[in-house]
Formats: structure tokens, C-alpha cells, sequence
């Protein structure tokens, strides 16, 4: 079937069958290869995108599904090649990650927690990514860029529409 | 070691991790990313019985679906390939990809199916038929070891794999002299590593080249020369590709069987082949498995809590093939008394295969059942003495001015100062108010209790273990190499060997090249070779890339700075010695407005062959393979010999805190000391601590690859096998101390294990703690929260027995 | 893991996805698909189509009706989560969904596809039942009530009639000065199914005493299950800790306990004695205005 998807700003037309997951969607028919499988049944959280702002997991939708709604991935976070976000920035500055596999997710996360929530707590985070797991960092450092992030991004003064 | 800690213009700052800057953009290089035009998709089959005879295999209907290419089954694979190679010189044992005649556990590959997409694949394997007789099968480790169970393995006669029983001093004389014995059991129940990222690989066969591309997940040494073998295909032939980014190993991601499959699919259909295992086909058969292993042990000791004597049984439960698993009870022998002073020892390893899938390596390499056995031991004489088990800790250290300290198993350990360590994590944490707040706790109506483990880490691996449990191995040392070029334009690029599993190796490279280069390490390409141009490698493994890779770029760089050296010295007409190296630049001594700088220098070694001294290569490229520092040796007839080059340490301190109601521990305070010598990148250390403490939270209370009896695995997705998520994770404090290593170029030890190595010890001591009072003693982990109440509450009512 | 092939269907309105169904033996409602969509990964669930009941814009609401707030089937949990008007009226519920799964999955699962699915250990299944709440159910052209009580007969089994969709559920509103809740569930790791779950809610006298409560436990037993009989010892008492506790383990003993990998059947059955006890008495303090206690 063909649908029609709103990605990181653009509409795209893929040709894909109905038991394509979002997931495997982005992967394989648009080549955004930044969500990763991890379990392909909802727990780890690897596949996060954010659907209409929020954070969700990818392989528990269909592609078919996601029509209509705009989706972020972790390629539309980038200001622009080879440019980090705030948040990007945050991670490798208190290096949030070890393998890099559950990282693109982790971003995504942080960037709907601090839409929603500019000051948030140390409990805050640790439940905001308490739906992702990694198995490297025993998160310590993944809290920490968040709340650097969070800090840093308080202390932005450009318009809100120009922060990311 | 050649520098001390205040002269590193890099090594030991807080740079960051060069390797994050594409894993923040979604822009790694993982497996699952590769794709080939023409690539097809494997999807596995697997044996539903524990045990079971393959009668047939009814292929036809698979094979008329759309889109399907082939379905492989393991009587062609057998008759097209040797079997995988094992540590263990056991060759009724063979291990293949898929199963042969008989399949021997739940779960194991018993066909495999091509298809135009995995979806595809999986619509085929569905309607391939197969008809299965069901076998008797062994679960239990003991049960395996008794004569009348069923035999995994007919050919090979018994059940067991591995029986060596070590004696190291007079334990028999010590035992008799102590004043004191006690024993204990402890049981380490099957985890494992679980990392994120599933095993992947991606073979394609060039007949035209008659090579074997390989994009793999793998963490393994001597990958593709095995294939190569299994294959029957010259090592020539076998291009492994070095730059896939690994999503998480520690230690699991082996790959082998996965390998030759799709190698073997891709010669024979002459297409590119990939296979990543879905999360099922890796819990169930994937290399994913680790330890489950019983400890029986036995330890004499003096009215002090002196230790003298330690008898220890290790029993592992291979599950139903062995590749190098059985070395898992090899690896602690290099630490077998801990930080210890313990004078003699006996250990007698013992591993059976029984009807559970496979184990693979995992992070410690069976360092960390050991110690939970080790340090349960400590606790409990702490505990039949009435001696505070920091206190009982202290007494038996080694000392610092005793190193280098020999260990009766034969090891020499490098350097340490484990009561310096303790006490600054116990001022860290301030520990009285600790025990005030435990005993606040338990005023409040809850079961509180204190933990702590000291244990080691040897890194460097050398794995001389292998050498000790199979006298057919002669291997002494595992190398690791740097290559290092400045080009004709004065850039340098460094060069390294094996992939990486977010150790942060590329960082380490250019850290250590920019400190002996004095240039700075951003400005350092470091790229990976693939195998067929590639220098020799261990692979991460053994906690030793700081130290090994560290020494070999090291090295290199020296290398490549004594051939600046001497051309500058040569066209400045002065001696050697006379001639100095700052930042890229060489100068006289006696004369310093006379230099060459780094334009200069490039010049002459591409362009200006006649400035060069005589003798010397053009260009600037150099190579350096790194032996084990203090490696090189074979185990002696008495069976002892030295394995890693040193030992880091580390104390954890934990309070646990638990409703007796509903038995849920949640640790409430957590402190570490550690001490991996200098430190060359700290976030990636902290880091690598923080993932052990996580990882050992999980071994501790929540991670089983739980089977029911009819050898089903019932622990095989994420809803069952549980990781610890942010939640789990306490705040933890650590603090550091650093004791420089006097083996390596640097001052630096390992710290790839480190925090998995303690905490389950701790944990398991801090749970003990709690309910000690109870008259409980928890020995088996993981220490299952409604397991746990189950026992409080028949503790508090013993007329409930009879639930 | 990837779904075996089928047919999808978005459709408009409910009636529409009554009619598909109607004609589909093999048709499945997907709403949220948290749960479904991983069934359908492990082959475990093989519907031959979907029938996307998502973009039904009339199916999403929370609105006060009468004395019941109703929600409306597709409404995702994480709007229950953040909704005021749950807070003001229907505490307990407030109090229960962030216990269900992640931020991630409330994001996309819905009220009526947890309910539909009758986990045994599910959050939003023990509320209904607690709270007497009543399933509106659309089938062949009609529209039907089904009580939560008669609503859950087995894990993962319930009385929806063939071929009709549930359409919203009304939670009844307690009105009143002193009304309390309490809430509690263990599990392994916080965010995991519970091994067990207890909720009560209260509404006390001004003289201290219980004009009315309600209390279900869930994950025990097949289904949520209220306590009957512990209600009825309870009612027009204080509430005092050891006649609560007196009234639960009656109610309770002699269950059949569900049994697994994660919990035995006997810490399922004491511990629901706890958790439901510690649920009353947080439920008591609540309505009288006092911070629940430590437990
Ligand atoms: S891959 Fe989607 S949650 Fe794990
Ligand atoms: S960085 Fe490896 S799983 Fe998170």
C-alpha cells in the first residue's frame, strides 16, 4: 500500500505493506537509520521517535498508522551536518552513551522532556528515560547531560522557535 | 611506567569521547544499517524440545512461497563445514551452526530460511515441517554429573566437559592448623550480558575475488581465521570489516555459528546474506547465555578472621555445547584469593553440558560468580566471629608495600593500596552515619542492611588460563597493534584493529598518540583496518584495551617520534642525543633557534630523500605489535602460572533497604572506591563503572535465563529476562584513587569490568545483612524480591512451612 | 519478529468498524497496540485485518456525564495522565495510570484497548471493577452496557460480544467532603506488570466513620477482584488499621492465586492482604485530610 509520511518536516511517499512497522519503515524504506531494534516488542526503547512531539516506540505502530501525524527522528534533530543540538552537545559533553545503540532514543527522549518540562529534577529524568533501556552506562551520565542540557538551555536567550 | 600524572598534557583530562559526536546524530554504523543490493534475509528455525531427534525435514511448502530462496538444514551444512572450534579439546562435543540429527536444547537452530525480506523469511519458516522424536534431557548441573542422567552427548561418554582440581600450597596442613572452618554454598543463577543491540551479521561472497566480506557485531578474537577454518577457506579469504560500530558486547558478542551460516548461504546461493537475530532467536539460541555455576566452598581461618586456607568447587552448567565457556573457570584462577593474603588454596573446576543453550563469554569472563562466592565467604566470617566485615576485610589485605605480591595460583599481582582505597570511600560516604541510617531504617520497621566487596580486576588479559585448562594450548601471550602514519602532507593517522563495543578505543588511540606526539589528539585520524590488512589483535577482551591497545599506540608513537628525531638530528648535523622533540618539532639543545619543524621533517622523509640519514625508510609510517607486559609464559607442571599484567581494585559499599512485606530490596545508598591506576579518559571510566554496577544490580536481583522442567526457556523476551532500567539504577557515588600500574606505559589498568565485579557481592552481602537477623542466609542469586518475602515470612512464622 | 501479513482498514466511525468486523472472523481493533502489536511481533496473535479505530475523533474524550466521568474508548492514557478534571473527580484513577507501562507506551495506549485486553495485572481493569465503572459497548447498530463487574471472565478474556467494540467507559463520581483514595502495587522493577495491586476508595462521615467503600485487588486472580465481604464488614466502621486488616484477610483467604516465573501464589495472596490493607488506610487518611503513613 502507499502512504504518506510527515518526517522530520517533509512528506514523503513510501510503497510498503500494512504489517510494516513504523520502525522498520524508517529503517529500510527511508533509509533513517538512527531508530534502532532492540526488541521489536516494546520495552527497550531503542526505536523512540517522537510522534506529534512525543516520545514513543516505533515498532509498536504500523507504518500505515502513522499517517497523517508529524514524526521526528533523531535525523531532524540535527541543526544540520555535522552540527549537534544543545542537547546532542550535553551528551557528548558528559558522554552520555557508551555503544552509541540506545543513544539516538535517549536524545529524543530528553528533547521531549524538556519541551515540556525546561527545569526538570534529577527524578524527573531518571523517569523520563526509565522506558529506555541501556545497558552500557547505567545511565549516570545520560542523567547528567539531560540536566546539563536543561541547564544550558535555560540560559538561552534566542527566540523560542530558533532553540532546539 | 614513563611519565607521572601531573606531566600529561591529555591523558587523564576530562576530553571528551570523540567516538559520541555520530552516535548523538543516529549516525553509527551498525550492522543492522548495512545494506548490499541483492542482499536476502535469513530467519532461523528452532527446536521447540529440550531434546529431540530430527526425523524430517519438509521443506517443499517453504520453498513454493514467493520471494523464498532457500532452506538450509544442518545435514547439508555439516557435510559443507568443519565444526566450530572449542577451547576445550572435546571433539565428541562438535558445535555448529545447526543442529545435526539430534538437537539439544530449546531453542537451538535447527534450519535456516532465505527470503527477500526477514518478514518474508519468517512467513517460511513457518511452513517448513518439521517432525521431531523427543529425547531425555538433563536440566541441572548436579543431576548431569550423576551417571544415570541422560547424556547430552552420547559420543563423548559422561556429561563432563572439565574435572581439574588445583592444589596451591599446603591446604590441607593450613586447614589443619586454623582454628576455624567454615563452608559455604552460593549459586550464581544463568545471566548474561544482554546487550541492546542484538548479533548481526552480513556475509557476501565474491567468486570472482574468492573473498568473504564479513560486517559483523563481533567481539571476538581469532573471528576470522575460525571461519576461515569452519569454512574451509584459506584466512585469505576472509575480509572482516573493522569499522562496524558494535552495539554493546561485554563479552557475549562471539558470533561464530552466526558467521559461517550466512557465509556458508552466501558462497552457495551467490548473493549477500545478512542475519541480525531477532530478540527471541538471540535469548533462545543467539550467544547469549552466560555463567550459572555452584559454588561449594570451604575456608579456615584464625580468632583474628586471618584467613589461611581456601578449598573452592566451581560447577558450571555449560548448557549443551562448549566453545571457550568452559575457560570461564580458567579466568579467576589469575586472582583466585581476591585481594586476599590467603596462603594456600584448592580449586577444583568442574563443567557439565546439560540440555540449556550455550553460554558465551561474559564481562569478567567468570570473575564475578567468583568473587560473590569469595566475598559471601568474608561476610560470613565476619559474621561467626563478631568482627565487622570492613574490619575482617583489612586484616587480610595485601599491603601496599608488599607488591609485587605472587599468589599462590601463581600470578604476580602489579601493585595496589586496597586499606587507602577503603578508607577513603568510607570517609566518602561517611560510614557511621551509614550504620545510623540502617539502624534508623530498622527502627522504622523495615530490614535494612550494609554490603560491602573488595575485589579485583585483572586486566591486560593474557589468557594463560587456556594454556592451565588445556595443555594442548601453548598460547603465552595476546598481542595488540598500532599502525601510525604521518603522510606526505604532515597528517597523522593512526590505525587500529578490532571493532569496538563503545569502549571509546578511537579516543584512546588519539589520546595517547597526541600525548607522545605532543600534537593534539583531535587532530589525530584514527581508523580501523580490516582483517586482511591488518596487524594482530586480542580484541577487546579481558578488560585490556587501555593497557594493550594504550601500549600499543604507545609505542608506536615513540617509535615514530624517535624516526623525527633522528632526521632532524641528521640534518642538523648534530648527535642523537642532542636533538630535542617538542610538539612536533626537533631542536639543539645547545642550540635551540636550530630546529625542524614538522613541514621540515615531512618534507624530507617524502620528498627530500638525500637530507635523510642512510639506511632509514622514506616515509613516515611505523607499526608496533605489543606482547602482554610480564606475559610470555607457560603454566608450570605444578599448575600455576601468571596472567594479567595487573590488577585494579575496587570496594563497593551498599545499603539496601526492604519492605519485609512485600521483600523488594532497594538500595538506598551506593559507594564505590576504585583504583585502575591513571586514568587515561575519566568519563569513560566512570562511565564503564557505572554499566558494571548497573549490570551487577541485575545479576544481583533481576536477570535469570529462568527454565521450567520441561527445559523450556521461560525467560526469553524482555518482559521476563529484566535489565535494570533508570529506576533501578541508585544514585551512585564513586570515588577514585590511583594507584599507577608499574607494568604499563602509562601508569593505566583495565576498567572494562569494573563496578560488574563487586556489586552483585555487595548486594547479596547487603540482603544478608538485612535479614541476617532472621536467621536467613541468601546464597542463590538473582535474589528474587517475592522469593525473598516468601522466605521472611516463613522465617517470622515457621508454622507456615507447610505453604 | 515481524506480524504475519494482513489487511489494513482505517476506519471513520465506530459503526463502520462494527461492519468490517462483521464481515472478518479474522478482523482485530487495534487502538493503542501496545499490547496487541508486540502479540502480532511473536506471531502470538495472527489477525487476518486491522481495523485502525485511532482517528475515530468522536471516540477520544474525558467529559463529566451525570455522575460518572466517561472516557471515551481511543482516549490515550497519557491524556487520562494530565487530565484535570481525572484529578478532581476520579482520584483513584489519577492515582493508577502512571503506573501503567512507560511515559512511552501511555503516549499511545488507550483506556478502552487496556480494559479490552484484561490483562489480570492491569491497572485500568482494577479501577473499573473497583469503581463499579460500565463498559459502553457498540454492536450491530446498538449500543450496550456492560458492567465491569460482569465484564472480565478470564486473563485476557472478556464479555465483549462478537463483533462489537467498546466505545468509552463512565467511572461513577463519589461526591463528598471526605472522600479518599489509596492506591498500591509491587512489582520487581517499578515499572513492570505488578505482582500484585490493591485501590480503595472511601468516603467517611463526619463523625469518622465509613459512609461507603469500595476495594479491589488485581494480578491475584484471573481478573480484579473486589472484597466484597470486607466492604460490607468495613461499612459504618472507622476503619481502624486492625479492623481493616481483619476484614481483608477474611475476604481474601482460601483465593486461588495466580502463580509464575516472578511470584508464587502464596506471596500473591499475602501480600494482596497488605497491599489492600495499606490501600484502605491510605484511603482513610486521605479522606480525613492527613498525609498517608509510611508502610
Ligand atoms: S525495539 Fe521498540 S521498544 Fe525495543
Ligand atoms: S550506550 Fe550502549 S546501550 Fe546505551
Amino acid at each position: 500500500m502507499r502512504i504518506k509520511l510527515d518526517i522530520n518536516g517533509t512528506v514523503q511517499e513510501v510503497d510498503t505493506e500494512p504489517r510494516t512497522t513504523l520502525l522498520d519503515c524508517l529503517r529500510d524504506n527511508l533509509n533513517l537509520k538512527g531508530a534502532h531494534a532492540g526488541c521489536e516488542h516494546g520495552v527497550c526503547g531503542a526505536c523512540t521517535v517522537l510522534f506529534d512531539g512525543e516520545a514513543v516506540r516505533s515498532c509498536l505502530m504500523f507504518a500505515a498508522q502513522a499517517e497523517g501525524t508529524p514524526i521526528v527522528t533523531i535525523e531532524g534533530v540535527s541543526p544540520g551536518p555535522g552540527e549537534l543540538s544543545p542537547i546532542q552537545d550535553a551528551f557528548c559533553e558528559t558522554h552520555g552513551m557508551q555503544c552509541g545503540y540506545c543513544t539516538p532514543a535517549m536524545v529524543l527522549v530528553a528533547h521531549a522532556l524538556l519541551a515540556d518540562n525546561p527545569n526538570p529534577k534529577r527524578e524527573d529524568i531518571v523517569d523520563a528515560i526509565s522506558g529506555n533501556l541501556c545497558r552500557c552506562t547505567g545511565y549516570a551520565q545520560i542523567i547528567d547531560a539531560i540536566a546539563l542540557a536543561a541547564e544550558r538551555l535555560r540560559g538561552d536567550n534566542r527566540p523560542a522557535e530558533l532553540r532546539s | 611506567m614513563s611519565e607521572t600524572a601531573n606531566h600529561f598534557r591529555f591523558v587523564a583530562t576530562e576530553r571528551r569521547v570523540r567516538e559520541d559526536r555520530r552516535f548523538v546524530a543516529g549516525k553509527g554504523h551498525f550492522v543492522a544499517d548495512i545494506d548490499l543490493p541483492d542482499m536476502r534475509h535469513v530467519a532461523l528455525i528452532t527446536c521447540p524440545h529440550a531434546a529431540a531427534r530430527i526425523l524430517r525435514i519438509d521443506k517443499s511448502a517453504a520453498l513454493a512461497l514467493p520471494g523464498v530462496h532457500y532452506v538450509l538444514d544442518g545435514a547439508e551444512l555439516a557435510s559443507a563445514t568443519l565444526p566450530l572450534m572449542t577451547g576445550l579439546d572435546t571433539p565428541n562435543v562438535p558445535r555448529r551452526p545447526l543442529a545435526h540429527e539430534i538437537a539439544r536444547y530449546s531453542g537451538e537452530w535447527v534450519a535456516a530460511v532465505v527470503a527477500d525480506s526477514r518478514a518474508l523469511a519468517e512467513d517460511a519458516a513457518e511452513a517448513v515441517e518439521i517432525d521431531y522424536e523427543p529425547l531425555p534431557f538433563v536440566l541441572d548441573a548436579e543431576q548431569a554429573l550423576d551417571a544415570a542422567s541422560p547424556l547430552v552427548h552420547e559420543a563423548h561418554g559422561s556429561n563432563v566437559l572439565l574435572d581439574k582440581t588445583f592444589v596451591w600450597g599446603e591446604v590441607e596442613k593450613d586447614f589443619a592448623a586454623s582454628a576455624h572452618t567454615l563452608s559455604l554454598r552460593v549459586k550464581w543463577g544463568r545471566s548474561s550480558t544482554v546487550p541492546i543491540e542484538t548479533f548481526g551479521v552480513v556475509a557476501r561472497w565474491d567468486p570472482w575475488r574468492e573473498i568473504l566480506d564479513v560486517w559483523a557485531s563481533i567481539q571476538m578474537p581469532r573471528y576470522a581465521d575460525q571461519i576461515g577454518a569452519a569454512l574451509k577457506v584459506p584466512q585469505t579469504s576472509v575480509r572482516v570489516h573493522y569499522d562496524v560500530d558494535v552495539g554493546g558486547s561485554y563479552g557475549v558478542k562471539r558470533g561464530i555459528k552466526h558467521t559461517v551460516l550466512v557465509g556458508y548461504l552466501s558462497r552457495r546461493l551467490g548473493f549477500p546474506v545478512r542475519l541480525i537475530e531477532d530478540r527471541l532467536e538471540n535469548m533462545r539460541g543467539g550467544d547469549a547465555h552466560g555463567p550459572e555455576r555452584l559454588f561449594d566452598v570451604d575456608l579456615a581461618f584464625d580468632d583474628k578472621g586471618i584467613v589461611r586456607s581456601m578449598k573452592m568447587r566451581a560447577l558450571e552448567n555449560l548448557g549443551a555445547y562448549a566453545g571457550r565457556s568452559p575457560f570461564q573457570l580458567g579466568k579467576p584462577i589469575g586472582d583466585i584469593v581476591g585481594p586476599y593474603k590467603i596462603n594456600s588454596v584448592q580449586y577444583r573446576a568442574l563443567a557439565v553440558v546439560t540440555n540449556k543453550t550455550t553460554q558465551d563469554a561474559v564481562r569478567g569472563f567468570g570473575q564475578a560468580p567468583t568473587n560473590v562466592a569469595l566475598e559471601r565467604g568474608m561476610d560470613e566470617i565476619a559474621t561467626m566471629l563478631g568482627i565487622d566485615p570492613i574490619e575482617i576485610r583489612r586484616r587480610n589485605f595485601i599491603r601496599r608495600d608488599e607488591f609485587p605480591y605472587l599468589i599462590p595460583s601463581g600470578t604476580t599481582y602489579d601493585s595496589g593500596d586496597f586499606h587507602t582505597v577503603v578508607d577513603k570511600a568510607l570517609a566518602a560516604t561517611d560510614y557511621r552515619e551509614l550504620k545510623a541510617e540502617r539502624d534508623r531504617l530498622r527502627a522504622a520497621g523495615r530490614l535494612a542492611g550494609i554490603g560491602v566487596a573488595a575485589c579485583l580486576e585483572p586486566s591486560g588479559g593474557n589468557a594463560t588460563f587456556e594454556a592451565l585448562l588445556n595443555p594442548s594450548i601453548t598460547t603465552s601471550t595476546f598481542m595488540d597493534s598500532c599502525r601510525i602514519s604521518i603522510d606526505g602532507m604532515g597528517a597523522v593517522t593512526a590505525t587500529m584493529h578490532t571493532t569496538s563495543s563503545g569502549q571509546g578505543h578511537e579516543t584512546l588511540v588519539g589520546t595517547v598518540v597526541g600525548e607522545v606526539l605532543q600534537l593534539d589528539p583531535d587532530q589525530i585520524r584514527v581508523t580501523r583496518a580490516d582483517s586482511l590488512n591488518s596487524l594482530p589483535s586480542g580484541t577487546p577482551v579481558g578488560s585490556r584495551m587501555a593497557i594493550m591497545l594504550g601500549g600499543a599506540a604507545f609505542h608506536a608513537a615513540e617509535k615514530l617520534k624517535a624516526k623525527l628525531v633522528a632526521i632532524a638530528a641528521h640534518d642538523l648535523g648534530i648527535p642523537l642525543e642532542r636533538a630535542i622533540y617538542e610538539r612536533g618539532s626537533v631542536h639543539d639543545r645547545d642550540a635551540p633557534q636550530n630546529k625542524r619543524g614538522w613541514a621540515d621533517l615531512v618534507q624530507i622523509a617524502y620528498r627530500s630523500f638525500h637530507r635523510m640519514p642512510p639506511d632509514m625508510e622514506p616515509g613516515l609510517s611505523v607499526a608496533h605489535v605489543y606482547p602482554v607486559p610480564t606475559g610470555g609464559k607457560l603454566p608450570t607442571a605444578d599448575g600455576r602460572v601468571h596472567m594479567y599484567p595487573c590488577v585494579s581494585f575496587e570496594f563497593h559499599l551498599v545499603l539496601v533497604s526492604i519492605d519485609p512485606d512485600l521483600g523488594v530490596p532497594e538500595i538506598a545508598r551506593y559507594q564505590i572506591g576504585h583504583d585502575c591506576g591513571t586514568q587515561i579518559n575519566p568519563k569513560i571510566v566512570r562511565g564503564m563503572t557505572m554499566g558494571g554496577v548497573a549490570h551487577g544490580i541485575g545479576a544481583a536481583l533481576y536477570e535469570e535465563f529462568a527454565y521450567n522442567d520441561d527445559g523450556q526457556l521461560i525467560a526469553q523476551t524482555f518482559m521476563d529476562y529484566l535489565l535494570p532500567s533508570s529506576h533501578e539504577m541508585p544514585k551512585v557515588n564513586v570515588v577514585d584513587h590511583e594507584t599507577p600500574s608499574p607494568f604499563t606505559v602509562l601508569g593505566q589498568k583495565g576498567s572494562g569490568e569494573s563496578g560488574y565485579l563487586g556489586a552483585p557481592a555487595a548486594i547479596a552481602n547487603a540482603v544478608n545483612d538485612a535479614v541476617r537477623s532472621l536467621g536467613l542466609s541468601i546464597n542463590t542469586l538473582p535474589i528474587r524480591a517475592a522469593k525473598l518475602a516468601d522466605m521472611i515470612e516463613q522465617a517470622k512464622s515457621p508454622r507456615a512451612n507447610n505453604t | 519478529m515481524k506480524a504475519a501479513p494482513f489487511e489494513y482498514s482505517r476506519v471513520a466511525d465506530i459503526d463502520e468498524a462494527c461492519a468490517l468486523l462483521a464481515t472478518d472472523d479474522g478482523a482485530r481493533v487495534i487502538a493503542g497496540g501496545q499490547t496487541l502489536v508486540p502479540m502480532m511481533a511473536m506471531r502470538l496473535a495472527r489477525p487476518t485485518r486491522l481495523i485502525d479505530i485511532n482517528r475515530i475523533a468522536a471516540l477520544s474524550y474525558i467529559r463529566l456525564e451525570d455522575d460518572a466521568l466517561a472516557i471515551g474508548a481511543t482516549t490515550r492514557q497519557s491524556l487520562v495522565e494530565r487530565s484535570a478534571l481525572v484529578k478532581e473527580t476520579l482520584p483513584l484513577l489519577a492515582h493508577a495510570v502512571p503506573h501503567i507501562g512507560h511515559a512511552a507506551t501511555r503516549a499511545r495506549g488507550t483506556v478502552g484497548g487496556s480494559i479490552a485486553n484484561a490483562d489480570p495485572a492491569a491497572e485500568l481493569p482494577l479501577i473499573a471493577i473497583t469503581l463499579d465503572a460500565t463498559f459502553n459497548v457498540r454492536g450491530g447498530g446498538k449500543t450496550s452496557d456492560i458492567a465491569a463487574r460482569d465484564f472480565f471472565v478470564g486473563p485476557m478474556v472478556t464479555a465483549l460480544p462478537e463483533g462489537a467494540i467498546l466505545a468509552a467507559v463512565r467511572f461513577p463520581v463519589w461526591r463528598g467532603d471526605r472522600i479518599g483514595v489509596g492506591f498500591h502495587e509491587v512489582n520487581a522493577r517499578r515499572s513492570d506488570f505488578a505482582f500484585v495491586s490493591a485501590a480503595a476508595q472511601v468516603a467517611m462521615k463526619a463523625d469518622g466513620t465509613c459512609e461507603r467503600i469500595a476495594i479491589g485487588v488485581g494480578a491475584v486472580t484471573d481478573f480484579p477482584m473486589r472484597l466484597d465481604s470486607a466492604e460490607q464488614a468495613l461499612q459504618g466502621t472507622a476503619l481502624d488499621d486492625d479492623a481493616v486488616r481483619a476484614a481483608v484477610s477474611q475476604a481474601l483467604a482460601g483465593i486461588e492465586a495466580l502463580e509464575d516465573l516472578h511470584a508464587s501464589a502464596t506471596y500473591r495472596q499475602r501480600v494482596a492482604i497488605k497491599l489492600a490493607t495499606r490501600a484502605i488506610i491510605d484511603a482513610r487518611e486521605h479522606a480525613h485530610g492527613r498525609p498517608p503513613h509510611a508502610h
